[in-house]
């Protein structure tokens, strides 16, 4: 293939018509002579990626975001971040892998296969060559990111909403929001796949669209009480690192697994995972030294959690140094995000995943089209123009926008309706913990 | 019998407590306690947002002694617990009414 695509689409071996159109795909649809058996070091990576993404959200994103959080706080973002997740798998089996990568579907969503019918150990589902994993692993593997996506959003609107809420709202983003842009941007025939947008790992289905989620329900739910004159710092940085550290290492099977192969290319992922995330947590505390602070622990964590974004959509798609540059870029920008735009706009998005993840995945998503040209040490055939790639890149980043603004929304008023949406003031006063959950994270 | 109560910088605790033990102080009540007094708070911040701590972490220990050897304790803390630096904390010297050892009701001076 003339560049490395997410994914065409799930269950090559059932020979879809979608994929009859896509001429790599073409000889796969035609029957051959034995099905296509998945080779067991593929097979076995992408297990292991699975697992590594699980790690990202508990404990590293739990972590991430519980440190941040203030103590009283503590068990209510983690136990939001592991229900969500619990969630978002149990939804993924009985329709989201259908609707994202059903058999039948059209440029915005998919069906079929609801409950997983049809799926056996023996199914199989495409990767970029000629090689097929276990279909059940594919499944695992995308539940997993639908998972995490969901549980992101949590950061616009932690220490107030409701548990109750968080299930409502999750359950209807998902719905309406998450499955339709991994179609459109990883299933064959979706709207922007047949643009040809990159997406490596999910830069626009994951992070634009958890970020900018998470700006309009923090918007919609309004500020933490007290805010910004009453401090809110980190209850423990401590925990901060150790989530970091975890989201880190958890990353790896994120963007280099989404290669679905143990080959070069994830290997060019692996490599870029280390370099642009490294580069962005140094560019991250040069940017606070600049601005006349000092170099902090949670500027490291910030940095290389930007770096680990902007490298998503790009982790496969451009050269080491491309990677670099881009964790570099993506940091600096992220940095004003949050330190500068968010006091003067004055919104509460509360642990800043619209300014790290939102604005690290454009600059990720945009970057990637241009890093992505073989002039620029990128894996790029130099067959689509460097400003037609960068191009298709925009367009993308614009639907996910949109999309994920008016879905979310929705989604947030529907979760307003059921439940109230927002905890009282008594509750949000003495902590979420033993209001909503009845118990302190620490004794 | 003086209740000398001292709140100090808490590297310096060690120090204070090898002074007293020296002078023959058989035992004391230490305490963290935040506070503020000329030393200012600190500023930390957090990816921009910017906090201002006024309360400083200070160590306070409670020594009682009787009257004579008091002026002696008072002289060690100021001496041990002296960095030189603004914040180094305050003695403050009070009178006690009454001590009991609980154990067996010893009362005065010989319960210290």
């Amino acid at each position: 293939m003339s560049f490395t695509k997410k994914l065409c689409g799930a269950a090559a071996a059932t020979g879809l018509s979608l994929f009859a159109a896509l001429p790599a795909w073409a000889q796969e649809a035609v029957p051959a002579a034995a099905p296509a058996v998945p080779n067991p070091g593929n097979n076995a990576w992408m297990m292991t990626s699975t697992v590594l993404v699980l790690l990202m959200i508990l404990p590293g994103l739990a972590l991430f975001y519980g440190g941040l959080t203030r103590s009283k706080n503590m068990l209510s973002t983690m136990t939001q971040i592991g229900a969500t997740a619990c969630l978002a798998m149990l939804i993924w089996v009985i329709y989201g892998y259908g609707t994202a990568f059903g058999p039948e579907g059209n440029a915005f969503f998919s069906w079929g296969k609801y409950f997983l019918a049809g799926v056996t150990p023996a199914s199989t589902a495409a990767t970029f060559s000629d090689e097929v994993i276990s279909e059940y692993v594919f499944i695992s593997f995308q539940m997993t990111f639908a998972a995490i996506t969901a549980a992101l959003v949590l950061g616009g609107t932690v220490e107030r909403i409701k548990f109750s809420a968080v299930m409502v709202f999750v359950a209807v983003w998902l719905t309406i929001v998450y499955f339709p842009i991994a179609h459109m941007v990883w299933a064959g025939g979706g709207l922007i796949f047949e643009w040809g947008a990159l997406d490596f790992a999910g830069g626009t289905v994951v992070h634009i669209n958890a970020g900018v989620s998470a700006l309009v329900a923090a918007l919609i739910l309004g500020k933490r009480k007290g805010f910004p004159t009453e401090p809110m710092p980190p209850h423990s940085l401590t925990m901060t690192m150790v989530g970091t550290g975890l989201l880190w290492v958890g990353w790896f099977g994120f963007n280099a697994g989404s290669e679905l192969e143990a080959d070069g290319t994830a290997g060019l992922a692996m490599i870029n995972t280390f370099v642009a995330t490294a580069s962005a947590g140094l560019f991250w505390m040069l940017t606070e030294r600049v601005m006349g602070h000092k170099g902090s622990a949670l500027g490291l964590c910030s940095g290389i959690v930007a770096g680990l974004v902007a490298v998503t959509p790009a982790a496969g798609n451009v050269g080491p140094f491309g990677a670099v540059v881009l964790g570099a870029l993506a940091s600096i920008i992220c940095y004003f995000a949050v330190s500068k735009l968010k006091p003067a706009l004055g919104y509460d998005e509360s642990l800043d995943a619209f300014g790290i993840h939102a604005i690290g995945g454009i600059i990720g998503a945009i970057g990637t089209g241009i890093f992505h040209d073989p002039s620029l040490g990128g894996p790029g055939d130099g067959s689509v123009a460097m400003w037609a790639q960068t191009w298709i890149q925009v367009k993308a980043v614009v639907v996910a926008i949109v999309w994920a603004a008016v879905g979310t929304t929705i989604a947030i008023y529907v979760a307003k309706i059921v439940t109230g949406l927002r905890v009282s003031t008594e509750v949000e006063q003495e902590g979420l913990d033993l209001g909503e959950h009845g118990e302190r994270a620490y004794n | 019998m003086k209740l000398i109560m001292a709140i100090i910088k808490p590297f310096k605790l060690d120090e204070v407590r090898e002074a007293l033990t020296g002078l023959g102080i058989a035992g004391m009540t230490v305490s963290e306690v935040k506070g503020f007094g000329r030393q200012k708070g600190q500023t930390e911040i957090y990816r921009g947002a910017e906090y201002s701590t006024n309360m400083v972490p200070k160590i306070k220990v409670e020594v009682v002694c009787d009257d004579a050897l008091a002026p002696r304790v008072v002289e060690g803390i100021q001496q041990a617990a002296n960095s030189g630096a603004i914040g180094d904390g305050k003695i403050f010297v009070l009178e006690v009414g009454q001590a009991v050892r609980i154990r067996t009701g010893e009362t005065g001076e010989t319960a210290l």
